[in-house]
Protein backbone atom coordinates (compact mmCIF):
# COMPACT_ATOMS: atom_id res chain seq x y z
CA UNK A 1 0.00 0.00 0.00
CA UNK A 2 3.10 2.59 1.19
CA UNK A 3 4.77 1.53 -2.62
CA UNK A 4 1.09 2.47 -4.39
CA UNK A 5 1.09 5.96 -2.53
CA UNK A 6 4.76 6.50 -3.60
CA UNK A 7 4.23 5.46 -6.79
CA UNK A 8 1.59 8.04 -6.83
CA UNK A 9 2.90 10.26 -5.30
CA UNK A 10 5.86 10.36 -8.28
CA UNK A 11 3.08 10.50 -11.22
CA UNK A 12 1.20 13.41 -9.45
CA UNK A 13 4.72 15.41 -9.32
CA UNK A 14 5.87 14.89 -12.70
CA UNK A 15 2.26 16.00 -13.46
CA UNK A 16 2.95 19.19 -11.83
CA UNK A 17 6.05 19.87 -13.02
CA UNK A 18 5.06 19.46 -17.22
CA UNK A 19 2.58 22.47 -18.29
CA UNK A 20 0.01 19.88 -19.75
CA UNK A 21 -1.83 19.58 -16.04
CA UNK A 22 -1.72 23.49 -15.86
CA UNK A 23 -3.17 23.99 -19.48
CA UNK A 24 -5.99 20.90 -18.55
CA UNK A 25 -6.67 22.75 -15.97
CA UNK A 26 -7.04 25.99 -17.21
CA UNK A 27 -9.57 24.66 -19.88
CA UNK A 28 -11.55 23.44 -17.66
CA UNK A 29 -12.03 25.71 -15.22
CA UNK A 30 -12.59 28.42 -18.46
CA UNK A 31 -15.17 26.31 -19.83
CA UNK A 32 -16.67 25.26 -16.05
CA UNK A 33 -17.22 28.87 -15.24
CA UNK A 34 -18.62 30.22 -18.70
CA UNK A 35 -21.56 27.23 -18.52
CA UNK A 36 -22.39 28.12 -14.54
CA UNK A 37 -22.05 32.09 -15.34
CA UNK A 38 -24.60 31.67 -18.63
CA UNK A 39 -26.69 29.20 -16.51
CA UNK A 40 -26.92 31.54 -13.69
CA UNK A 41 -27.93 34.36 -16.12
CA UNK A 42 -30.00 32.50 -17.86
CA UNK A 43 -31.57 31.31 -14.14
CA UNK A 44 -32.06 34.89 -12.86
CA UNK A 45 -33.77 36.10 -15.63
CA UNK A 46 -36.32 32.96 -15.99
CA UNK A 47 -36.73 33.08 -11.95
CA UNK A 48 -37.32 36.75 -12.54
CA UNK A 49 -40.38 36.51 -14.87
CA UNK A 50 -41.52 33.80 -13.20
CA UNK A 51 -42.00 35.62 -9.78
CA UNK A 52 -43.19 38.60 -11.55
CA UNK A 53 -46.11 35.96 -13.49
CA UNK A 54 -46.80 33.38 -11.08
CA UNK A 55 -46.71 35.18 -7.46
CA UNK A 56 -43.89 35.31 -4.80
CA UNK A 57 -44.43 31.65 -3.93
CA UNK A 58 -42.90 30.25 -7.34
CA UNK A 59 -39.45 30.05 -7.39
CA UNK A 60 -37.32 28.01 -9.90
CA UNK A 61 -35.57 24.76 -8.64
CA UNK A 62 -31.86 25.78 -8.61
CA UNK A 63 -31.15 22.25 -8.44
CA UNK A 64 -32.79 21.56 -12.21
CA UNK A 65 -31.79 24.50 -13.88
CA UNK A 66 -28.29 25.48 -12.69
CA UNK A 67 -26.36 22.35 -11.04
CA UNK A 68 -27.66 19.44 -12.99
CA UNK A 69 -26.82 21.17 -16.16
CA UNK A 70 -23.63 21.92 -15.02
CA UNK A 71 -22.61 18.62 -13.51
CA UNK A 72 -23.64 17.24 -17.13
CA UNK A 73 -21.40 19.92 -18.52
CA UNK A 74 -18.34 18.76 -16.13
CA UNK A 75 -19.15 15.05 -16.71
CA UNK A 76 -18.77 16.00 -20.68
CA UNK A 77 -15.77 17.96 -20.69
CA UNK A 78 -14.29 15.39 -18.07
CA UNK A 79 -14.90 12.82 -20.76
CA UNK A 80 -12.66 14.91 -23.24
CA UNK A 81 -9.98 15.51 -20.68
CA UNK A 82 -9.53 12.34 -19.05
CA UNK A 83 -7.73 10.69 -22.10
CA UNK A 84 -5.09 13.51 -21.98
CA UNK A 85 -4.60 13.13 -18.17
CA UNK A 86 -4.50 9.22 -18.19
CA UNK A 87 -2.12 8.82 -21.81
CA UNK A 88 1.05 9.18 -20.43
CA UNK A 89 1.06 6.73 -17.42
CA UNK A 90 2.34 3.68 -19.19
CA UNK A 91 2.75 4.62 -22.66
CA UNK A 92 5.56 7.58 -21.27
CA UNK A 93 7.25 4.34 -19.05
CA UNK A 94 7.31 2.44 -22.16
CA UNK A 95 8.65 5.05 -24.07
CA UNK A 96 11.30 6.02 -22.01
CA UNK A 97 12.44 2.35 -20.63
CA UNK A 98 11.60 3.60 -17.06
CA UNK A 99 8.84 0.63 -16.67
CA UNK A 100 11.98 -1.48 -16.01
CA UNK A 101 12.95 0.33 -13.15
CA UNK A 102 9.53 -0.74 -11.69
CA UNK A 103 9.46 -3.86 -12.94
CA UNK A 104 12.80 -4.93 -11.74
CA UNK A 105 11.97 -3.54 -8.14
CA UNK A 106 10.72 -5.91 -5.34
CA UNK A 107 6.88 -4.28 -5.85
CA UNK A 108 3.45 -6.16 -7.47
CA UNK A 109 2.27 -4.78 -10.18
CA UNK A 110 -0.58 -3.98 -9.21
CA UNK A 111 0.86 -1.75 -6.91
CA UNK A 112 2.23 0.05 -10.32
CA UNK A 113 -1.43 -0.43 -11.54
CA UNK A 114 -3.00 1.26 -8.52
CA UNK A 115 -0.71 3.86 -8.18
CA UNK A 116 -1.28 4.90 -11.46
CA UNK A 117 -4.83 5.21 -10.69
CA UNK A 118 -4.73 6.85 -7.82
CA UNK A 119 -2.44 9.61 -9.35
CA UNK A 120 -4.63 10.45 -12.17
CA UNK A 121 -8.17 10.25 -10.17
CA UNK A 122 -6.18 12.60 -7.87
CA UNK A 123 -5.41 15.01 -10.84
CA UNK A 124 -9.49 14.74 -11.41
CA UNK A 125 -10.20 15.09 -8.33
CA UNK A 126 -7.99 18.21 -7.90
CA UNK A 127 -9.59 19.71 -10.94
CA UNK A 128 -13.27 19.01 -9.54
CA UNK A 129 -12.50 20.74 -6.35
CA UNK A 130 -11.46 23.77 -8.13
CA UNK A 131 -14.36 24.04 -10.13
CA UNK A 132 -16.26 23.63 -6.81
CA UNK A 133 -16.04 27.32 -6.15
CA UNK A 134 -19.28 27.47 -8.26
CA UNK A 135 -21.08 25.59 -5.80
CA UNK A 136 -20.28 27.66 -3.09
CA UNK A 137 -21.67 30.35 -4.76
CA UNK A 138 -24.54 28.82 -5.32
CA UNK A 139 -25.06 27.86 -1.57
CA UNK A 140 -23.74 31.33 -0.11
CA UNK A 141 -26.58 32.69 -2.90
CA UNK A 142 -29.40 30.11 -2.95
CA UNK A 143 -30.80 27.51 -1.54
CA UNK A 144 -29.92 24.43 -3.74
CA UNK A 145 -30.86 21.11 -2.03
CA UNK A 146 -27.21 19.73 -0.64
CA UNK A 147 -28.40 15.80 -1.01
CA UNK A 148 -28.43 16.48 -4.76
CA UNK A 149 -25.58 18.42 -5.16
CA UNK A 150 -23.21 15.64 -3.20
CA UNK A 151 -24.91 12.81 -5.21
CA UNK A 152 -24.12 14.44 -8.05
CA UNK A 153 -20.68 15.47 -7.66
CA UNK A 154 -20.19 12.06 -6.40
CA UNK A 155 -21.49 10.39 -9.80
CA UNK A 156 -19.52 12.49 -12.03
CA UNK A 157 -16.31 11.84 -9.68
CA UNK A 158 -17.11 7.80 -10.34
CA UNK A 159 -17.62 8.26 -13.72
CA UNK A 160 -14.65 10.04 -14.02
CA UNK A 161 -12.82 7.21 -12.56
CA UNK A 162 -14.14 4.89 -14.93
CA UNK A 163 -12.68 6.64 -17.39
CA UNK A 164 -9.54 7.64 -15.60
CA UNK A 165 -9.31 3.03 -15.54
CA UNK A 166 -9.83 2.76 -19.46
CA UNK A 167 -7.73 5.31 -20.21
CA UNK A 168 -5.05 3.35 -18.17
CA UNK A 169 -6.21 0.04 -20.27
CA UNK A 170 -5.04 2.27 -23.31
CA UNK A 171 -2.21 3.33 -22.15
CA UNK A 172 -0.93 -0.18 -20.99
CA UNK A 173 -1.37 -1.33 -24.57
CA UNK A 174 0.79 1.04 -26.57
CA UNK A 175 3.84 3.30 -26.49
CA UNK A 176 1.90 6.15 -28.41
CA UNK A 177 0.82 8.72 -25.99
CA UNK A 178 -1.83 10.13 -28.65
CA UNK A 179 -2.65 6.36 -30.01
CA UNK A 180 -3.60 5.52 -25.72
CA UNK A 181 -5.67 8.96 -26.12
CA UNK A 182 -7.51 8.08 -28.86
CA UNK A 183 -8.17 4.83 -27.75
CA UNK A 184 -9.64 5.65 -23.89
CA UNK A 185 -11.54 8.42 -25.94
CA UNK A 186 -13.33 6.04 -27.76
CA UNK A 187 -14.27 3.63 -25.20
CA UNK A 188 -15.40 6.44 -22.57
CA UNK A 189 -17.19 7.88 -25.31
CA UNK A 190 -18.49 4.81 -26.74
CA UNK A 191 -19.27 4.19 -23.04
CA UNK A 192 -21.22 7.02 -22.75
CA UNK A 193 -23.52 6.64 -25.86
CA UNK A 194 -23.89 3.18 -26.64
CA UNK A 195 -27.46 3.30 -24.33
CA UNK A 196 -28.60 5.76 -27.09
CA UNK A 197 -30.35 3.16 -29.03
CA UNK A 198 -32.11 1.22 -26.73
CA UNK A 199 -35.68 1.34 -26.64
CA UNK A 200 -38.13 0.88 -24.08
CA UNK A 201 -38.97 -3.12 -23.50
CA UNK A 202 -36.40 -4.23 -25.81
CA UNK A 203 -35.53 -7.29 -23.90
CA UNK A 204 -32.44 -8.81 -21.91
CA UNK A 205 -30.12 -7.29 -24.92
CA UNK A 206 -31.34 -4.08 -24.36
CA UNK A 207 -31.50 -4.23 -20.80
CA UNK A 208 -27.46 -5.01 -20.53
CA UNK A 209 -27.04 -2.30 -22.94
CA UNK A 210 -28.36 0.06 -20.74
CA UNK A 211 -26.69 -1.44 -17.54
CA UNK A 212 -23.46 -1.07 -19.32
CA UNK A 213 -24.06 2.32 -20.71
CA UNK A 214 -22.47 4.99 -17.64
CA UNK A 215 -25.40 7.30 -18.31
CA UNK A 216 -27.99 5.08 -17.08
CA UNK A 217 -25.97 5.40 -14.00
CA UNK A 218 -24.70 8.72 -13.55
CA UNK A 219 -28.22 10.34 -14.34
CA UNK A 220 -29.94 8.57 -11.21
CA UNK A 221 -26.70 9.95 -8.99
CA UNK A 222 -27.05 13.85 -10.45
CA UNK A 223 -30.99 13.90 -9.99
CA UNK A 224 -30.06 12.88 -6.37
CA UNK A 225 -31.26 9.39 -6.19
CA UNK A 226 -28.45 7.55 -4.45
CA UNK A 227 -28.75 3.69 -4.85
CA UNK A 228 -25.91 1.25 -4.45
CA UNK A 229 -27.25 -0.79 -7.32
CA UNK A 230 -25.03 2.15 -8.89
CA UNK A 231 -22.43 2.14 -6.47
CA UNK A 232 -21.60 -1.45 -7.49
CA UNK A 233 -21.71 -0.80 -11.12
CA UNK A 234 -19.04 1.91 -11.07
CA UNK A 235 -16.94 -0.20 -8.81
CA UNK A 236 -16.93 -3.83 -10.32
CA UNK A 237 -16.39 -1.53 -13.82
CA UNK A 238 -13.20 0.00 -12.45
CA UNK A 239 -12.12 -2.98 -10.64
CA UNK A 240 -12.95 -5.08 -14.29
CA UNK A 241 -10.75 -2.47 -16.29
CA UNK A 242 -7.79 -2.60 -13.80
CA UNK A 243 -7.98 -5.86 -13.90
CA UNK A 244 -7.54 -6.18 -17.36
CA UNK A 245 -5.49 -3.58 -17.53
CA UNK A 246 -3.23 -6.03 -15.11
CA UNK A 247 -3.49 -9.23 -17.26
CA UNK A 248 -1.86 -6.30 -20.60
CA UNK A 249 0.16 -5.71 -18.98
CA UNK A 250 1.48 -9.09 -17.09
CA UNK A 251 1.15 -10.96 -20.85
CA UNK A 252 3.34 -8.52 -22.99
CA UNK A 253 6.16 -9.44 -20.36
CA UNK A 254 6.08 -12.95 -22.24
CA UNK A 255 6.24 -11.72 -25.68
CA UNK B 1 25.12 -17.10 -5.21
CA UNK B 2 23.62 -17.57 -9.15
CA UNK B 3 22.60 -20.56 -10.22
CA UNK B 4 21.38 -20.90 -14.30
CA UNK B 5 20.39 -24.52 -15.65
CA UNK B 6 19.07 -24.97 -19.37
CA UNK B 7 17.98 -21.78 -19.45
CA UNK B 8 16.06 -20.67 -23.10
CA UNK B 9 14.13 -17.81 -24.73
CA UNK B 10 12.16 -17.41 -27.07
CA UNK B 11 10.56 -14.82 -29.30
CA UNK B 12 7.98 -15.79 -31.29
CA UNK B 13 9.86 -18.30 -33.54
CA UNK B 14 13.03 -16.87 -32.86
CA UNK B 15 15.48 -18.25 -30.06
CA UNK B 16 17.15 -15.76 -28.84
CA UNK B 17 18.99 -17.67 -25.99
CA UNK B 18 19.44 -21.44 -26.18
CA UNK B 19 20.74 -23.85 -23.56
CA UNK B 20 22.68 -21.43 -21.44
CA UNK B 21 23.79 -23.33 -17.93
CA UNK B 22 26.45 -21.73 -15.13
CA UNK B 23 26.93 -20.56 -12.45
CA UNK B 24 28.61 -17.32 -10.69
CA UNK B 25 29.72 -17.36 -6.81
CA UNK B 26 29.50 -15.02 -4.00
CA UNK B 27 31.92 -12.01 -5.11
CA UNK B 28 32.85 -12.75 -8.28
CA UNK B 29 33.13 -10.15 -10.95
CA UNK B 30 31.91 -12.30 -14.41
CA UNK B 31 32.28 -10.73 -17.85
CA UNK B 32 29.41 -11.17 -20.75
CA UNK B 33 31.36 -11.02 -23.49
CA UNK B 34 29.41 -11.32 -27.36
CA UNK B 35 28.93 -9.20 -30.42
CA UNK B 36 25.31 -7.63 -30.82
CA UNK B 37 22.56 -10.13 -30.60
CA UNK B 38 24.57 -12.56 -28.96
CA UNK B 39 21.47 -12.83 -25.93
CA UNK B 40 23.28 -10.45 -23.38
CA UNK B 41 20.48 -8.56 -22.67
CA UNK B 42 17.50 -11.06 -23.09
CA UNK B 43 19.91 -13.26 -20.30
CA UNK B 44 20.06 -10.30 -18.01
CA UNK B 45 16.80 -9.73 -18.03
CA UNK B 46 15.69 -12.57 -17.29
CA UNK B 47 17.89 -12.64 -14.13
CA UNK B 48 16.10 -9.35 -13.11
CA UNK B 49 13.00 -10.88 -13.34
CA UNK B 50 11.79 -8.57 -16.33
CA UNK B 51 10.99 -11.26 -18.74
CA UNK B 52 10.35 -14.38 -17.87
CA UNK B 53 12.02 -17.47 -19.62
CA UNK B 54 10.90 -20.42 -22.33
CA UNK B 55 12.48 -23.06 -20.40
CA UNK B 56 15.23 -23.57 -17.52
CA UNK B 57 15.95 -22.52 -14.06
CA UNK B 58 17.30 -19.41 -12.46
CA UNK B 59 18.29 -19.19 -8.82
CA UNK B 60 19.41 -16.68 -7.39
CA UNK B 61 20.41 -17.21 -3.12
CA UNK B 62 18.34 -19.63 -3.35
CA UNK B 63 15.14 -18.15 -4.68
CA UNK B 64 13.44 -19.08 -8.34
CA UNK B 65 13.61 -15.83 -10.37
CA UNK B 66 10.14 -17.32 -11.47
CA UNK B 67 8.18 -18.51 -8.39
CA UNK B 68 9.59 -16.05 -6.14
CA UNK B 69 10.64 -13.26 -7.83
CA UNK B 70 10.07 -10.48 -5.34
CA UNK B 71 12.94 -11.90 -3.12
CA UNK B 72 15.17 -12.18 -6.04
CA UNK B 73 14.00 -8.74 -6.79
CA UNK B 74 15.24 -7.08 -3.30
CA UNK B 75 18.78 -8.85 -3.59
CA UNK B 76 19.32 -7.29 -7.26
CA UNK B 77 20.45 -4.17 -8.28
CA UNK B 78 19.77 -3.80 -12.12
CA UNK B 79 21.36 -1.37 -14.65
CA UNK B 80 19.53 -2.16 -18.38
CA UNK B 81 21.05 -1.07 -20.92
CA UNK B 82 18.89 2.37 -21.31
CA UNK B 83 18.76 3.62 -17.90
CA UNK B 84 15.71 3.73 -16.72
CA UNK B 85 15.94 7.27 -15.86
CA UNK B 86 12.60 10.39 -15.27
CA UNK B 87 14.18 12.72 -17.52
CA UNK B 88 11.78 15.23 -15.50
CA UNK B 89 13.21 14.77 -12.42
CA UNK B 90 16.00 15.73 -10.28
CA UNK B 91 18.98 13.58 -9.04
CA UNK B 92 17.92 13.74 -5.64
CA UNK B 93 14.22 13.49 -6.02
CA UNK B 94 15.36 10.49 -8.52
CA UNK B 95 17.04 8.94 -6.24
CA UNK B 96 14.91 8.97 -2.78
CA UNK B 97 12.02 7.51 -5.21
CA UNK B 98 14.20 4.29 -6.40
CA UNK B 99 15.12 3.89 -2.79
CA UNK B 100 11.19 4.13 -1.65
CA UNK B 101 10.78 1.71 -4.43
CA UNK B 102 13.72 -0.78 -3.42
CA UNK B 103 11.94 -0.88 0.00
CA UNK B 104 14.80 1.11 1.92
CA UNK B 105 12.93 2.04 5.00
CA UNK B 106 11.98 5.49 5.31
CA UNK B 107 14.03 6.49 7.92
CA UNK B 108 17.63 5.51 5.91
CA UNK B 109 16.88 6.74 2.64
CA UNK B 110 18.70 9.75 2.80
CA UNK B 111 21.56 7.90 4.52
CA UNK B 112 21.36 6.08 1.18
CA UNK B 113 20.94 8.63 -1.41
CA UNK B 114 24.04 10.26 0.20
CA UNK B 115 26.14 6.97 -0.37
CA UNK B 116 25.61 6.63 -3.85
CA UNK B 117 25.96 10.30 -4.24
CA UNK B 118 29.22 9.93 -3.16
CA UNK B 119 29.98 6.44 -4.35
CA UNK B 120 28.98 7.30 -7.92
CA UNK B 121 30.76 11.51 -7.51
CA UNK B 122 27.24 13.20 -7.96
CA UNK B 123 27.26 15.10 -5.22
CA UNK B 124 27.61 18.14 -7.62
CA UNK B 125 24.81 18.05 -10.15
CA UNK B 126 22.66 16.60 -6.81
CA UNK B 127 19.92 19.25 -7.31
CA UNK B 128 20.00 19.06 -11.01
CA UNK B 129 17.58 17.67 -13.87
CA UNK B 130 18.39 14.74 -15.25
CA UNK B 131 17.31 15.41 -18.31
CA UNK B 132 20.14 18.10 -18.82
CA UNK B 133 22.60 15.93 -17.53
CA UNK B 134 25.37 14.57 -20.24
CA UNK B 135 25.71 11.12 -20.92
CA UNK B 136 27.92 10.03 -18.49
CA UNK B 137 26.54 11.94 -15.35
CA UNK B 138 23.46 10.02 -16.62
CA UNK B 139 24.72 6.57 -16.21
CA UNK B 140 26.03 7.37 -13.39
CA UNK B 141 22.91 8.16 -11.99
CA UNK B 142 21.90 4.66 -13.60
CA UNK B 143 24.74 3.00 -11.73
CA UNK B 144 23.99 4.59 -8.44
CA UNK B 145 19.60 3.91 -8.66
CA UNK B 146 21.08 -0.19 -9.10
CA UNK B 147 23.21 0.18 -5.79
CA UNK B 148 20.82 2.38 -3.60
CA UNK B 149 19.04 -0.42 -1.46
CA UNK B 150 23.05 -2.38 -1.25
CA UNK B 151 22.00 -5.23 -3.47
CA UNK B 152 24.22 -8.38 -3.12
CA UNK B 153 24.26 -8.27 -7.15
CA UNK B 154 24.30 -5.89 -9.24
CA UNK B 155 23.37 -6.41 -13.09
CA UNK B 156 25.07 -3.98 -15.28
CA UNK B 157 24.43 -3.86 -19.29
CA UNK B 158 26.86 -2.66 -20.97
CA UNK B 159 27.26 0.29 -18.94
CA UNK B 160 29.72 2.14 -20.94
CA UNK B 161 27.95 1.89 -24.25
CA UNK B 162 27.64 5.89 -25.53
CA UNK B 163 29.85 7.15 -23.43
CA UNK B 164 33.35 9.21 -24.28
CA UNK B 165 36.22 7.79 -23.88
CA UNK B 166 37.07 9.37 -20.44
CA UNK B 167 33.55 8.86 -19.34
CA UNK B 168 34.32 5.22 -20.06
CA UNK B 169 37.36 5.02 -17.78
CA UNK B 170 35.56 6.81 -15.06
CA UNK B 171 32.53 4.45 -15.05
CA UNK B 172 34.92 1.40 -15.38
CA UNK B 173 36.72 2.50 -12.09
CA UNK B 174 33.44 2.83 -10.23
CA UNK B 175 32.30 -0.87 -11.17
CA UNK B 176 35.76 -1.60 -10.05
CA UNK B 177 35.26 0.05 -6.74
CA UNK B 178 31.90 -1.44 -6.46
CA UNK B 179 33.41 -5.26 -7.22
CA UNK B 180 35.32 -5.03 -3.68
CA UNK B 181 32.21 -5.56 -1.99
CA UNK B 182 29.34 -6.72 -4.75
CA UNK B 183 28.90 -9.79 -7.02
CA UNK B 184 28.75 -8.20 -10.14
CA UNK B 185 27.97 -9.00 -14.08
CA UNK B 186 28.85 -6.81 -16.32
CA UNK B 187 28.11 -7.48 -19.99
CA UNK B 188 29.86 -5.72 -22.84
CA UNK B 189 30.75 -6.44 -26.39
CA UNK B 190 34.20 -5.03 -26.25
CA UNK B 191 36.89 -6.89 -25.51
CA UNK B 192 39.52 -4.86 -23.25
CA UNK B 193 36.82 -3.67 -21.05
CA UNK B 194 36.18 -7.27 -20.03
CA UNK B 195 39.51 -7.90 -19.72
CA UNK B 196 39.94 -5.15 -17.42
CA UNK B 197 37.53 -5.62 -14.97
CA UNK B 198 36.41 -9.03 -14.40
CA UNK B 199 38.36 -12.32 -13.89
CA UNK B 200 35.91 -14.48 -15.33
CA UNK B 201 33.96 -14.31 -18.76
CA UNK B 202 31.33 -15.88 -20.70
CA UNK B 203 31.69 -15.42 -24.41
CA UNK B 204 27.89 -15.41 -25.78
CA UNK B 205 27.30 -16.30 -29.59
CA UNK B 206 23.99 -16.43 -31.15
CA UNK B 207 22.63 -17.64 -28.41
CA UNK B 208 25.03 -19.99 -27.37
CA UNK B 209 27.46 -20.14 -24.87
CA UNK B 210 30.82 -20.57 -26.90
CA UNK B 211 33.17 -20.66 -23.74
CA UNK B 212 33.52 -20.08 -19.77
CA UNK B 213 37.22 -19.49 -19.31
CA UNK B 214 39.25 -17.13 -16.72
CA UNK B 215 40.86 -14.58 -19.12
CA UNK B 216 44.53 -16.75 -18.67
CA UNK B 217 42.42 -19.38 -20.29
CA UNK B 218 40.53 -17.53 -23.03
CA UNK B 219 43.65 -16.24 -24.48
CA UNK B 220 45.51 -19.69 -24.46
CA UNK B 221 42.56 -21.17 -26.34
CA UNK B 222 42.36 -18.66 -28.32
CA UNK B 223 44.96 -19.23 -31.28
CA UNK B 224 44.93 -23.14 -31.08
CA UNK B 225 43.43 -24.31 -34.08
CA UNK B 226 39.96 -24.49 -36.49
CA UNK B 227 37.71 -27.11 -37.29
CA UNK B 228 36.74 -28.81 -40.79
CA UNK B 229 33.63 -30.78 -41.63
CA UNK B 230 34.58 -33.29 -44.40
CA UNK B 231 32.14 -35.70 -46.48
CA UNK B 232 32.68 -37.93 -49.17
CA UNK B 233 31.25 -40.61 -50.98
CA UNK B 234 33.62 -43.56 -51.62
CA UNK B 235 34.95 -44.08 -48.25
CA UNK B 236 38.63 -45.82 -48.32
CA UNK B 237 39.93 -48.03 -45.73
CA UNK B 238 43.13 -45.48 -44.51
CA UNK B 239 41.30 -42.56 -45.62
CA UNK B 240 41.96 -41.37 -42.12
CA UNK B 241 45.40 -41.59 -41.54
CA UNK B 242 45.82 -39.77 -45.65
CA UNK B 243 43.81 -37.09 -44.38
CA UNK B 244 46.01 -36.75 -41.10
CA UNK B 245 49.40 -36.50 -43.35
CA UNK B 246 48.19 -33.53 -45.54
CA UNK B 247 50.18 -30.79 -44.45
CA UNK B 248 48.64 -28.29 -41.70
CA UNK B 249 45.89 -30.88 -40.44
CA UNK B 250 46.56 -31.95 -36.71
CA UNK B 251 44.18 -34.83 -36.19
CA UNK B 252 41.22 -36.33 -38.23
CA UNK B 253 37.85 -37.97 -36.66
CA UNK B 254 35.45 -40.22 -38.40
CA UNK B 255 32.03 -39.36 -37.18
CA UNK B 256 30.00 -41.03 -39.53
CA UNK B 257 29.94 -43.43 -42.74
CA UNK B 258 32.01 -40.93 -45.24
CA UNK B 259 32.14 -38.09 -42.60
CA UNK B 260 34.71 -36.74 -40.79
CA UNK B 261 35.81 -33.94 -38.32
CA UNK B 262 39.44 -32.59 -39.01
CA UNK B 263 41.04 -30.11 -36.58
CA UNK B 264 44.19 -27.86 -38.42
CA UNK B 265 46.97 -25.67 -37.70
CA UNK B 266 45.48 -21.89 -37.74
CA UNK B 267 45.93 -20.02 -40.49
CA UNK B 268 47.38 -23.24 -42.86
CA UNK B 269 44.08 -23.33 -44.68
CA UNK B 270 44.32 -27.39 -45.49
CA UNK B 271 41.14 -26.88 -47.41
CA UNK B 272 43.52 -27.24 -51.23
CA UNK B 273 45.31 -30.11 -50.10
CA UNK B 274 42.33 -31.57 -48.99
CA UNK B 275 40.25 -31.02 -52.25
CA UNK B 276 42.98 -32.46 -54.22
CA UNK B 277 43.76 -35.33 -52.32
CA UNK B 278 40.09 -36.23 -52.49
CA UNK B 279 40.17 -35.78 -56.44
CA UNK B 280 43.21 -38.05 -56.90
CA UNK B 281 41.76 -40.30 -54.59
CA UNK B 282 38.43 -40.07 -56.26
CA UNK B 283 36.72 -40.27 -53.00
CA UNK B 284 33.94 -37.51 -54.12
CA UNK B 285 33.53 -33.98 -52.34
CA UNK B 286 30.31 -33.94 -51.08
CA UNK B 287 31.09 -31.46 -48.67
CA UNK B 288 33.78 -29.35 -47.26
CA UNK B 289 33.41 -26.64 -44.69
CA UNK B 290 34.33 -25.07 -41.33
CA UNK B 291 32.39 -26.27 -38.93
CA UNK B 292 30.96 -24.01 -36.14
CA UNK B 293 32.53 -20.77 -35.58
CA UNK B 294 35.48 -21.23 -33.59
CA UNK B 295 36.12 -18.72 -30.64
CA UNK B 296 38.40 -16.73 -32.82
CA UNK B 297 35.47 -15.90 -35.22
CA UNK B 298 33.54 -14.70 -32.48
CA UNK B 299 36.58 -12.68 -31.04
CA UNK B 300 36.71 -10.72 -34.34
CA UNK B 301 32.83 -10.03 -34.31
CA UNK B 302 33.92 -8.33 -31.26
CA UNK B 303 35.27 -4.81 -31.13
CA UNK B 304 38.87 -5.43 -30.09
CA UNK B 305 40.36 -2.41 -30.68
CA UNK B 306 39.93 0.57 -28.27
CA UNK B 307 39.80 4.12 -28.45
CA UNK B 308 42.22 5.82 -26.11
CA UNK B 309 41.77 9.16 -25.00
CA UNK B 310 44.03 11.95 -26.32
CA UNK B 311 46.50 12.52 -23.16
N1 LIG C 1 11.64 -7.91 -27.67
C1 LIG C 1 12.19 -8.67 -28.62
N2 LIG C 1 11.42 -9.24 -29.58
C2 LIG C 1 11.96 -10.03 -30.53
N3 LIG C 1 13.26 -10.30 -30.64
C3 LIG C 1 14.09 -9.78 -29.72
C4 LIG C 1 13.60 -8.94 -28.66
N4 LIG C 1 14.64 -8.55 -27.91
C5 LIG C 1 15.74 -9.14 -28.46
N5 LIG C 1 15.41 -9.87 -29.54
C6 LIG C 1 16.34 -10.66 -30.36
O1 LIG C 1 17.01 -11.56 -29.52
C7 LIG C 1 18.38 -11.60 -29.83
C8 LIG C 1 19.20 -11.28 -28.60
O2 LIG C 1 19.06 -9.92 -28.31
P1 LIG C 1 19.77 -9.22 -27.07
O3 LIG C 1 19.54 -10.05 -25.87
O4 LIG C 1 19.28 -7.81 -27.00
O5 LIG C 1 21.29 -9.27 -27.50
P2 LIG C 1 22.53 -8.41 -26.97
O6 LIG C 1 22.11 -7.70 -25.73
O7 LIG C 1 23.59 -9.41 -26.73
O8 LIG C 1 22.89 -7.46 -28.05
C9 LIG C 1 18.60 -10.63 -30.97
O9 LIG C 1 18.70 -11.37 -32.15
C10 LIG C 1 17.39 -9.76 -30.98
O10 LIG C 1 17.05 -9.42 -32.30
MG1 LIG D 1 22.11 -5.76 -25.37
Amino acid sequence: MKTTWIIAKRDMGSFFASPVFYVIATVFLFLHSFTFLNLLDSFSGQSFQAERFLGAGMSLSLNEMVVEPILFNMAVTLLLMIPVITMRSFSEEKKNKTLVLLLSSPIHLREIILGKFLACTGIVALMMLLSSYSTGFLIWLGEPEINPLLTGYLGVFLMSACFVSLGLLASSLTENQIIAAVISFGLALFLWIVGWGVQEGSGVVGEVVTYVSVLAHLVPMVRGVFDTGDLMYFASFIFFVLFLTYRVLESQRWR
Amino acid sequence: MIEIENLSKDYGPRRAIDNLSFQIDKGEVVGFLGPNGAGKSTTMNILACILPASSGTVRICGHDVFENSLEVRRRIGYLPENPPLYQDMTVVDYLKFTALLRQVPSRGVSAAVDRVLEACSLEDVSGRIIGRLSKGFQQRVGLAQAMIHNPDILILDEPTVGLDPIQIIEIRKLIQKLAEAHTIILSSHILPEITQICRRVIILNEGKIAAVDSLEGLTASLRKGERLFLKVRNSAENIVDQIQNVHGIISAQEEGPGEFRIDAELDSNPQDALANLCLQQSWGIVELRRTALSLEDIFLKLTLEEKVPEA
